[in-house]
């Protein structure tokens, strides 16, 4: 038995989230999921059902197959990307870890989903969170690592339990802790939780938050890498990355690169949440176009409204209106389109929403979530929030839509994280794509559909 | 204040698991605030201590963070997810039923210390949203009628 020492909280299991089908009739083919084929199971939660279910062996085989080296390079191969919101190759960004190294090496699990309109890694998290620890221990393999720890946002109170359920129970399976499944290589695995804050989901702001502080991000470089936890080399992976990893061992890189683009390959969870019809979970490989995605599983708008903008890869990524949503969603093509795929939360909404409110509503989480080490961050989106509020409310004045776009410019690449180009992105797409909503606020010296969008989100 | 015995367990537990004290503080801190039900000044000492940090170190790591339930805060916090995705979705009906029905405004507790009320940000509940999370438990999918089930079922 292992010395596990369970967390005194987290009672109640919230709701569980779809994981959708294609409507009838959409002409979409129905992909069996490969993360979230197991969460909307009862008991899919535990040792006995994920073993059951062809669990750990993957973890078996990395170990028994392959040098770490060659490990890396197998991931490499696949061409798997982080799917936290940058899309970094995994394989690569383990490379960078030293080989020799006088320091303990660390793994950080980036569990804090924090990006609004995203809810992808709790589904993982609290339904299949042995899926999540077997990532761990092939990543932890590869890269020579002994100790890992889960970053999970303090707000996920029963996700935290439900990981810690699942570790001691792979403790004591075996599975974690000293000579692992018999093959001699020692893991130990620690959940840590947050405490509500945005940054700490960027990685050098989480890592200052494992270490006991304030989530204030660092300057890279030196990157985690090289020097990242307790000052030591660190690979920080996101929960969806790391949960693909025993699917491509099981079946191979041919299967894995047979899915998605050739450069964006496999499947990826994409939340829908906004004005669709159906708000859940999806899971396709890479390169279906939005519009198809929102049509086929959304269901279209709410009211058969019609689709007017989307932000497709959590609130960072910039809008795009609804005429430019035949993007396909991959990490290059995305970006080519002038937006991201980001974390893969897509939020839809119809032709009644005001859109210098969204604007604003996001802008208050920037402004809020700054951790006001820089001051173009702190000040800058303290600013253009206030700025868009009066807007909103009609106190506009024409001149502030290029005050906005220049201070926006001040604040992109002048920080030490992204937090300030996270608020800076949409601010510039919104007024990009929806100009003309802006001036007519300040033309009309209200919200001139704010009575509509009032009686939308009330009946919503 | 100290930690109860099966408190104090898991602490000296939590060392075992990161290299330097400093680095079980926020878990301390949680430890702290499940036994005494927020985290006051004498609570922020006892982490210090624990933690082997000076006080102003916890006092800083205290307010940088949102989520702790500081000294005052009523016996039960209730959190109204404001961001975008669920404010698509009737978030602000949600948030004016509980002004209406507690009172209160946001950042703000009842006379009788039952209830705080707060808006947050994403509690990346957006796909069961409007959510509110009460305490530790998260309520998805909220409509008028559900909410109001909710709160009548908080005993005082």
């Amino acid at each position: 038995m292992s010395d596990y020492v369970k967390l005194p909280v987290g009672k109640r299991r919230g709701a569980r989230t779809e994981v959708l089908r294609p409507v009838e009739g959409s002409g979409v083919e129905h992909f069996e999921p490969v993360l979230l084929k197991y969460v909307e199971y009862e008991n899919s939660h535990t040792l006995d059902f994920y073993t059951s279910h062809g669990g750990y062996d993957a973890a078996k085989k990395a170990i028994a197959d392959y040098k770490p080296d060659d490990l890396i390079d197998f991931v490499k191969s696949s061409g798997l990307r982080g799917r936290g919101g940058a899309g970094f190759p995994a394989g690569l960004k383990w490379s960078f870890v030293p080989k020799e190294s006088a320091k303990p090496k660390y793994l950080a699990v980036n569990a804090d989903e924090s990006e609004p309109g995203t809810f992808k890694d709790r589904s993982i998290i609290e339904y299949d969170p042995h899926q999540l620890l077997e990532g761990i221990i092939i990543c932890c393999y590869a890269v020579g690592i002994h100790t890992a720890y889960i970053y999970i946002r303090g707000e996920f109170v029963f996700g935290a339990r439900a990981l810690e359920e699942a570790i001691e129970e792979a403790y004591a399976g075996g599975y974690l802790g000293k000579n692992i499944m018999g093959t001699g290589f020692d893991l130990d695995v620690t959940v840590h939780r947050g405490a509500g804050a945005y940054i700490c989901g960027e990685e050098t702001g989480l890592l200052s938050s494992l270490e006991g502080n304030r989530g204030n991000p660092k300057i890279k470089p030196p990157f985690p890498a090289v020097e990242g936890l307790f000052r030591s080399p660190t690979v920080v992976n996101n929960v969806e990355t790391l949960a693909n990893l025993p699917h491509i061992i099981n079946n191979g890189i041919d299967w894995y690169k047979g899915m998605g683009t050739d450069a964006s390959p496999g499947s990826k969870i994409f939340c829908l949440s906004g004005h669709m019809k159906h708000m859940g979970l999806v899971e396709v490989p890479l390169g279906m176009s939005l519009t198809t995605m929102i049509e086929a599983y959304g269901g279209g708008m709410i009211d058969d409204l019609k689709l007017k903008a989307v932000i497709p890869g959590g609130s960072s990524a910039p809008v795009l209106a609804a005429c430019d949503c035949e993007v396909p969603l991959c990490f290059d093509a995305c970006r080519d389109a002038g937006t991201m795929l980001g974390s893969g939360g897509v939020i839809a909404m119809h032709e009644n929403t005001c859109m210098v409110n969204a604007l604003w509503n996001l802008l208050r989480f920037y402004a809020h979530e700054s951790c006001g080490q820089c001051t173009p961050c702190r000040e800058g989106t303290g600013w253009i929030e206030k700025i868009v509020a009066r807007i909103e409310r009609g106190q506009g004045r024409m001149a502030d839509l290029q005050l906005l776009l220049d201070i926006c410019d001040e604040m992109c690449g002048r920080t030490i994280c992204v937090l300030a180009d996270a608020a800076a992105f949409p601010t510039r797409s919104f007024i990009k794509c929806f100009r003309e909503e802006f001036e007519a606020h300040i033309e009309a010296g209200c919200c001139p559909i704010n009575e509509v969008r009032a009686e939308a989100m009330a009946t919503a | 204040m100290q930690l109860t015995e099966d408190r104090q367990k898991r602490y000296e537990w939590l060392l075992t698991r990161y290299p330097e004290k400093k680095a079980a503080l926020l878990p301390v801190l949680r430890l702290i605030e499940d036994q005494e039900g927020e985290i006051s000044d004498d609570g922020m000492a006892l982490a210090a201590e624990l933690c082997d940090v000076p006080p102003s170190h916890v006092m800083g790591v205290v307010t940088f963070y949102t989520h702790y339930r500081r000294a005052g805060t009523g016996k039960y916090m209730v959190q109204v997810c404001a961001t975008l995705p669920c404010a698509l979705r009737g978030a602000g009906a949600v948030y004016e039923q509980l002004v209406d029905r507690l009172g209160i405004e946001a950042g703000e507790t009842t006379t009788d210390g039952k209830f705080t009320l707060r808006k947050v940000e994403c509690l990346a509940s957006c796909g069961t949203a409007p959510c509110v999370q009460i305490n530790d438990d998260y309520h998805e999918n909220l409509t008028s009628e559900k909410l109001d089930q909710i709160l009548d079922g908080l005993k005082s």
